[in-house]
């Protein structure tokens, strides 16, 4: 019954999405406001019935429902039951839900935070985004029902043992929240384009909103690395697959609509310009769902696909992109553009930054499509990878590196070179200095890498801390957009001191070990002390017991496993794992070699790897602050337009 | 009409996508087409001695077949190779890849033996030569010994009776 | 559909191979100079396992990625190829699908300069129109607008 009842509120939700897609609408382009008021209501109800069939679905697989397909073929009755619940969006048919529920959340929380925005408008987005909800709920009902039944099973084939981690409960949700998101600044592009009112305020609206879509995507992009990283056992965390990218685009595109967003707000510049990443940063996250569901191209992740849901995804990306840009082509031409700045500005700078993160996006969407470009244009298949994107990408970032660092500091319409030179003279000599100086601290040289990327990272953070010096007021006192600024770019120059460090100075070496021998990598002896058999919930597992000491010290004993899943019978590497601010020690054990019990192990030594999700974290940070920006609120409690997301990140 | 622009990119980029859903990424053309038959010479299954070589077939048409007794979609295919040797005078020649000869021969005992000689590769060194990535493939080579055509994956009724015999036709009637 | 169920079939024996994903390649090996274990190293990481066709041979389980890790270590340490030899012996067997670093030639351009012609482009875009603004008049010439920068400024700071 339950599955049947999810499978009837999912139709009830489609109809609610529908509805709300279609009469508020139709109402705000007759004057009917009867019809106008339906939005709200709908859009509550779209999230109900989504609710109460991802309820019912959880459900399923909390009571081992192995009459359901989705359960049989995503879960089993040894599952532990934290897993179960977060095992519902393990596969394709669970995630979507989830997707459409993170939809409805936006939705809603848009329909009760969304106060200073004139009815009318708010009406239209809400319908928007129920168009949107209805696309993806019929895309669900047709091809991926997840409440479908076939005769009852025995038993389940079990959650991919991969996904058997607490990673699962945490970076799908925060990645979708993060893409969907994104539809909230699309809708209030378009309602703005329909109402044929491309003033400030849509700006003003979208802007919190788009900040709390982008934390969440930078959680959730952070999150999946430092998922991998753990998990995958090699130590990588960042492989350039095709999945990774295409997260990676709509946070690309994302970033440059903050940054465009704060021009067209302030200076009433770039305003097509920002409709349309409004647009672009969306219609990415749905490209990246038809790339990841449709398979079309070969990914780590990739759901079992089917070519019935690409062509589906498909069709619904060319309505939904194509329709917003076929607007965008008749409204935008008439955005005049006001205003004026000079080449030495701030504006400046932002187009630049604008500019380098859109070919930065263009560059991982031509890796991404291109041996796909290649075999349709019978120019042989071809495979683009992390060389690939590594070779282009390190100029772009340092372009956008040098535009960082001065941008904060740059001031609006016109500043002067002698003004910027005594600013930013100090931080550059800083940066410069310290980019030479702390590979010494590594010894082994003078890596071209390690100084480049030190220097990059130096200069945005040196560059950001001058500007932040400068605003002349106790940090208590500064704005939620200062924080936003200073935090911001501080994440991303932390972000790069671990990529550059981990990238130059990482040590790794395979080794075969017998109980009671060691081995001494980057000054730490790794001392293999046993391996043994142990049982889990649902898997038996070698556990290896290996001791680190540094001369006289005791650093950790470290735990790496090797564990056989029963259902699945598929082995998996559980990595033992060190961490620390400045370095992790990471061991991963192998296969059993000869008699006398030793086994084959990786040791490695990851300096700064922390520090790649360390910027994350305070990039994300710097995302709630400028949406928590007094601003917000205080034009909000004026009567004047904005909501306030800043509950919603409170939440959160 | 600079606004027009990104719906015309976005319009490309949707005929690119189209195009995609027809193809499988998975499927590598093989760089050996319309160059030598890589050589080997392996012992036979049939034992005794006897070897199995490319370079013992020039001016024959013939197919090579890359199999094993652990490869399910193996199964599938072997009873396609069974009819074809019944129906037509093939030339079949298998190349059991990393395999063990007891296990292969049992297969062939039990499923039926499609083969004019099969080659044992137990180390799979000849595989690579042949760029061999997943098991089943089947290389068709003509009189020249240059190779001709790579079927990926099981052979079945239909691209046997649609492209193998026809293909096999034509290169017989190109001769030497 | 023949094609799909094989791919599909592929993707098993990627698992089932003893590979999965989560679980990696770690063989002892040993070199004559650290030279020739960086070359191997970095060959491993360039190049692409065809079986389970997501990752480099470093990582990949897949048998026939241990076999061709075996190949590419023989060919560094007894044969003494270098990077370009070894690729092209790969290459020469399953074609340019194995390198993770497509090779620059013309069918690839567009791969290679794309971005950075890009770049050219929008660059020139923005030169131009910052010029323009310039030229529309010193805006500290107007006393109502330097007030308005003021509160801008303040605004933001």
């Amino acid at each position: 019954m339950i599955p049947e009842l999810g499978h009837f509120s999912l139709i009830l939700a489609l109809v609610m999405a529908a509805l709300l897609g279609g009469v508020p609408l139709y109402g705000s382009f007759h004057g009917q406001s009867r019809l106008v008021a339906l939005a709200k209501p709908a859009a509550l109800a779209m999230w109900a019935y989504t609710f109460t069939a991802y309820a019912c679905l959880t459900y399923a697989f909390v009571t081992d429902d192995f009459s359901v397909r989705y359960v049989v073929e995503t879960s089993s009755a040894q599952l532990p039951l934290f897993y179960k619940v977060t095992g519902v969006w393990g596969a394709h048919e669970g995630s979507l839900l989830l997707w459409v529920m993170a939809l409805a959340s936006w939705s809603v929380a848009v329909s009760v935070f969304g106060g200073g925005v004139p009815t009318q408008v708010l009406a239209r987005v809400l319908s928007v985004m129920g168009l949107i909800g209805a696309g993806f709920l019929l895309f669900i009902l047709l091809t991926s029902n997840p409440f479908e039944r076939v005769p009852m099973q025995p038993e389940g084939r079990d959650l991919n043992p991969l996904l058997q981690d607490f990673g699962l409960a945490v970076h799908p949700p925060m990645l979708y929240m993060g893409y969907v998101g994104f539809s909230v600044a699309f809708a209030f592009a378009i309602a703005a384009m329909l109402g044929g009112r491309l003033d400030a305020a849509w700006v003003r609206w979208a802007r919190p909103w788009t900040n709390v879509a982008w934390v969440f995507l930078t959680m959730g992009i952070a999150g999946g690395s430092w998922w991998a990283y753990y998990e995958l056992g090699w130590g990588g965390w960042w492989f350039w697959d095709p999945v990774e990218n295409a997260s990676l685009m709509p946070w690309l595109l994302g970033t440059a609509l903050l940054h465009s967003l704060a021009v067209s707000e302030k200076r009433g510049l770039f305003k097509a310009w920002t409709v349309l990443l409004a647009i672009g940063a969306f219609s990415f996250s749905l490209l990246g769902t038809f790339l990841v569901r449709s398979g079309v191209l070969t990914s780590v992740h990739a759901f079992a696909s089917d070519p019935g849901r690409g062509v589906f995804i498909l069709l619904f990306l060319a309505t939904v992109v194509g329709s917003s840009l076929l607007l965008f082509g008749i409204r935008a031409p008439r955005l005049a553009t006001t205003g004026s700045f000079s080449l030495l500005s701030r504006e400046t700078g932002l187009f630049a930054n604008n500019l380098i993160l859109l070919v930065m996006a263009f560059a991982v969407l031509l890796g991404t499509l291109f041996p796909l470009l290649s075999d349709a244009l019978a120019l042989g298949k071809i495979s683009v990878g992390p060389p690939y994107f590594n070779t282009v990408m390190t100029p772009l970032m340092a372009a956008l590196a040098v535009a960082m660092g001065a941008g904060l500091a740059l001031r609006w319409r016109q500043d002067q070179a002698r003004r910027l030179a005594r600013v930013l003279g100090l931080p550059l000599a800083v940066a410069l200095l310290t980019a030479v100086l702390a590979p010494w601290a590594f010894g082994a040289g003078l890596p071209g890498l390690a100084v480049l990327g030190l220097a990059m990272a130096g200069w945005i953070a040196f560059g950001s801390i001058a500007w932040a010096v400068r605003l002349r007021k106790a940090p208590w006192r500064w704005s939620g957009a200062n924080w936003g600024a200073l935090l911001g770019h501080l994440g991303l120059a932390v972000t790069l001191t671990g990529v550059t460090l981990v990238s130059v100075y990482s040590q790794a070496a395979d080794v075969r070990l017998e109980p009671g021998q060691s081995h001494t990598l980057a000054g730490y002896a790794f001392t293999l002390q046993g391996v043994e058999q142990t049982q889990g919930d649902n898997y038996q597992a070698y556990r290896g017991t290996m001791q680190v000491t540094r001369g006289q010290d005791r650093i950790a004993v470290l735990h790496p496993e090797k564990r056989v899943y029963n259902v699945e019978s598929m082995p998996t590497t559980e990595a033992g794992i060190d961490p620390g601010l400045f370095r992790d020690l990471f061991v991963a054990l192998g296969e059993p070699l000869g008699e006398q019990g030793g086994w084959s192990v990786r040791i490695q030594y990851k300096p700064f790897v922390r520090w790649l999700w360390l910027g994350g974290l305070l990039m994300a940070l710097g995302g709630a602050a400028g949406a928590l920006d007094k601003r917000y609120r205080r034009l909000r409690q004026t009567g004047d337009v904005v909501p306030p997301s800043a509950a919603l990140a409170q939440g959160a | 009409m600079r606004y027009a622009v990104p719906l015309g990119i976005f319009v490309l980029l949707l005929g690119l996508l189209w195009a995609g859903l027809g193809m499988n990424p998975r499927e590598i053309p093989s760089p050996l087409l319309g160059r030598p038959a890589p050589a080997f010479r392996l012992p036979a299954l049939a034992g005794q001695g006897a070897q199995v070589a490319p370079a013992d077939m020039l001016g024959k048409v013939w197919v090579l077949n890359v199999w094993a007794s652990w490869c399910s979609a193996c199964r599938s295919e072997h009873q396609v190779l069974v009819d074809l040797a019944k129906r037509s005078q093939v030339l079949l020649l298998g190349l059991n890849y990393k395999d063990q000869p007891a296990d292969a021969g049992e297969w062939l005992a039990q499923f039926g033996n499609p083969y004019a000689a099969v080659a044992l590769d137990a180390d799979g060194r000849a595989g690579i030569d042949w760029g061999v990535y997943g098991v089943p493939e089947s290389f068709v080579v003509d009189q020249r010994g240059v190779v001709r055509r790579k079927f990926t994956g099981p052979l079945t009724a239909e691209t046997v009776s649609g492209e193998l015999l026809p293909l096999l036709e034509k290169l017989r009637a190109e001769g030497g | 559909m023949r094609g799909n169920n094989w791919s599909r079939w592929l993707l098993l024996m990627c698992l089932w191979a003893g590979a999965g994903y989560g679980q990696t390649a770690i063989e002892v090996r040993q070199f004559s100079s650290p030279q020739q274990q960086a070359l191997y190293e970095g060959l491993l990481t360039e190049l692409r396992c065809l079986v389970c066709q997501n990752e480099n041979l470093a990582d990949s389980n897949a048998e026939l990625a241990g076999d061709l890790r075996n190949e590419v270590y023989a060919m560094v340490t007894q044969q003494g190829l270098d990077e370009q030899a070894v690729k092209t012996f790969l290459v020469q067997r399953y074609g340019n699908f194995v390198l993770y670093r497509p090779p620059v030639q013309a069918s690839t351009w567009l791969l290679w300069g794309g971005p950075f012609v890009m770049l050219l482009v929008g660059g020139v875009a923005l030169w131009r129109v910052a010029r323009q603004g310039r030229a529309v008049g010193p805006v500290e010439d107007d006393l109502s607008q330097r007030l308005a920068a003021r509160r801008l400024l303040e605004d933001e700071e």
